[in-house]
């Protein structure tokens, strides 16, 4: 399948946001009470990288998620969105992500094109164009049938990649996905993965792939790696890999995210 | 690459007065969708007005005598009396009940693709509340239908006159929905909705008597009555079905809901809000 139809190419020199950082944060902190979810956190991804935001549990990547959805405003530091502050012009970025939850979105009680009619509408598109691009890449992904069965019929890898053709529905061209890939069996995992690079790959869509899962990242990826709230480690793999001393990703996040010394600890 | 300076705004572009009908239109439509898919409700939602007409203002018309009191010209049944306060039951309960769903959305994760969407926040709630109210005035004109036929009839044109009154009351009752919705961390939380908000505003009115067969059975009742912004819905309905305004009232409800709707979007702006405080336990 290919999740790209319809979809137009952002590479396009001629377009502004070309030459600016899909995602850029500085410096951004954020906290629940006393607690420190994040904490000065900085990095920046270009147009058309795939990103891979790596993280146990409770890393802060859903705060950072929250915060560039503007679910959460930023209090410490600051969030561009191809040059717009999520903050101080939240329109002019919210139009350029599409994001995928962690937790299911859809509703369920609803056909999968109310549902996609509806997302389109909160991007005020117009029906005609928005059924023509949601016939498009419903039939890209070999759903098309589905078209008016409740959400609620759909297996649980149908309804991810639902909610991924409803996060390109608007053209975005930055995609943030948050553990997308989480309860899913290994077809639908990979299935999901491949689609998502496919959209960098031919149509230069930026990605921000949230994951605490080492065997999503490609050696051609961005890494960033999140833990306890602060960010340890941002680069290509071999960089991240060298500078953390490991030989492998897998060794590197280990080290990273203290797992590799309780591992250790656990054979004494 | 992170030199805010580098940052030069581009790109900017504004929505079009075509965009926001379209945003508003899928907002109406989603409503009215999810409402058709939950019969149980419209169904429920017309039985408990009913179930007061039928039953409590049957028995009680002979134990409460109603005088003659503005906007009616002569004596009137209690059947007749209740109804403009049944109406406002609607609205308030209907009001109440989109509160129940967007505490359902927020907690199924349903709202959040409502607060993505690029257009301004308080466009988005006002839509929503905009189209909680057309639901509930559906169902308000469904009860009237009925109370037709079991003989409560007001004067022809009051039907329609009556139609901005209830769209004002049902933005007030809804944009308090959407303001306590904001305070509310769970589901479960709901029930003291029901015990600490519907039933007070509800009895502490001028739904089911009047202020002054209130007055003679306790003042300080009375004085509640005053304060509660659910007796000038109610009078204000009641005022429209023959063709009169009772301004206080409008005033009153017009500055309610100002006030809820500013409450409710402030509650919901993610800088100053409540809503992501209450889901902050949660998040990591």
């Amino acid at each position: 399948m290919g999740t790209n139809a319809g979809l137009r190419n952002i590479n396009d020199k001629s377009m502004p946001e070309a030459n600016l950082p899909a995602l850029d944060l500085a410096s951004v902190s954020y906290a629940y009470g006393k607690r420190q979810a994040l904490e000065n956190v900085t990095f920046s991804i270009a147009p058309g990288r795939f990103a891979v935001l790596l993280g146990l549990n409770g890393a802060g990547k859903t705060t950072l998620f929250s915060l560039i959805s503007h679910l959460f405003a930023t209090r410490h530091g600051r969030i561009h969105v191809f040059g717009h502050d999520i903050d101080r012009r939240p329109g002019d970025a919210l139009r350029r992500l599409g994001i995928v939850f962690q937790a299911r979105t859809l509703d369920l009680d609803l056909s999968v094109h109310q549902n996609l009619s509806y997302h389109a509408s909160l991007h005020g598109i117009r029906s005609r164009e928005a059924n023509r691009r949601i016939h498009d890449l419903m039939q890209s992904i070999d759903m098309s049938d589905r078209l008016h069965e409740k959400a609620r019929s759909l297996s649980g890898g149908q309804i991810r990649r639902v909610e991924i053709v409803r996060a390109l529905l608007h053209e975005p061209s930055l995609l943030l996905l948050d553990e997308a890939t989480v309860g899913l069996d290994i077809k639908s995992r990979a299935t999901i993965l491949a689609d998502i690079r496919k959209l960098v790959e031919e149509k230069g869509i930026s990605v921000l792939w949230a994951t605490h899962l080492i065997d999503e990242v490609s050696h051609a990826d961005q890494v960033i790696v999140l833990n306890q709230g602060k960010l340890v480690a941002n680069g290509p793999v071999h960089d991240v890999v060298k500078n953390a001393g490991a030989e492998t990703i897998n060794e590197a996040f280990s080290r990273l995210t203290g797992i590799y010394a309780l591992n250790a600890g656990n054979r004494l | 690459m992170t030199d805010i300076a580098s940052h030069a705004p581009i790109g900017r572009s504004r929505f079009s007065l075509m965009n926001y009908l379209v945003c508003l239109k899928g907002i109406l439509i989603r409503e009215g969708l999810r409402y058709l898919n939950q019969r149980e409700r419209f169904i429920s939602s017309l039985v408990r007005p009913l179930l007061w007409l039928f039953i409590f203002a049957a028995g009680f018309r002979q134990v409460l005598g109603v005088s003659i009191i503005p906007p009616y010209q002569t004596y009137v049944l209690y059947e007749v009396y209740i109804t403009p306060g049944l109406c406002g039951m609607i609205l308030l309960f209907s009001g109440m009940q989109s509160s129940l769903s967007m505490v359902y959305d927020r907690e199924m994760g349903n709202m959040r693709t409502l607060l993505v969407s690029p257009f301004p926040r308080w466009f988005l709630l006002v839509s929503k509340l905009l189209a909680g109210v057309a639901v509930s005035i559906i169902q308000v004109y469904a009860f009237l239908f009925i109370a037709w036929f079991w003989g409560v009839k007001a004067p022809p044109s009051g039907y329609l006159l009556t139609l901005p009154a209830l769209f004002l009351s049902g933005m007030m009752l809804g944009a308090l929905g959407m303001l306590l919705s904001s305070l509310i961390k769970q589901l479960e939380n709901f029930a003291g909705i029901m015990n600490f908000v519907i039933f007070p505003m509800y009895f502490a009115s001028s739904a089911l008597y009047p202020l002054w067969r209130v007055q003679e059975a306790s003042p300080l009742l009375y004085k509640i009555c005053l304060l509660n912004p659910f007796t000038y819905a109610v009078e204000l309905v009641r005022f429209a079905f023959y063709g009169q305004i009772e301004w206080t009232s409008l005033a009153v409800v017009c500055g309610f809901t100002i006030v809820f709707i500013a409450g409710a979007i402030i509650a919901y702006d993610p800088s100053r809000g409540l809503v992501i405080k209450k889901q902050e336990g949660g998040n990591n």
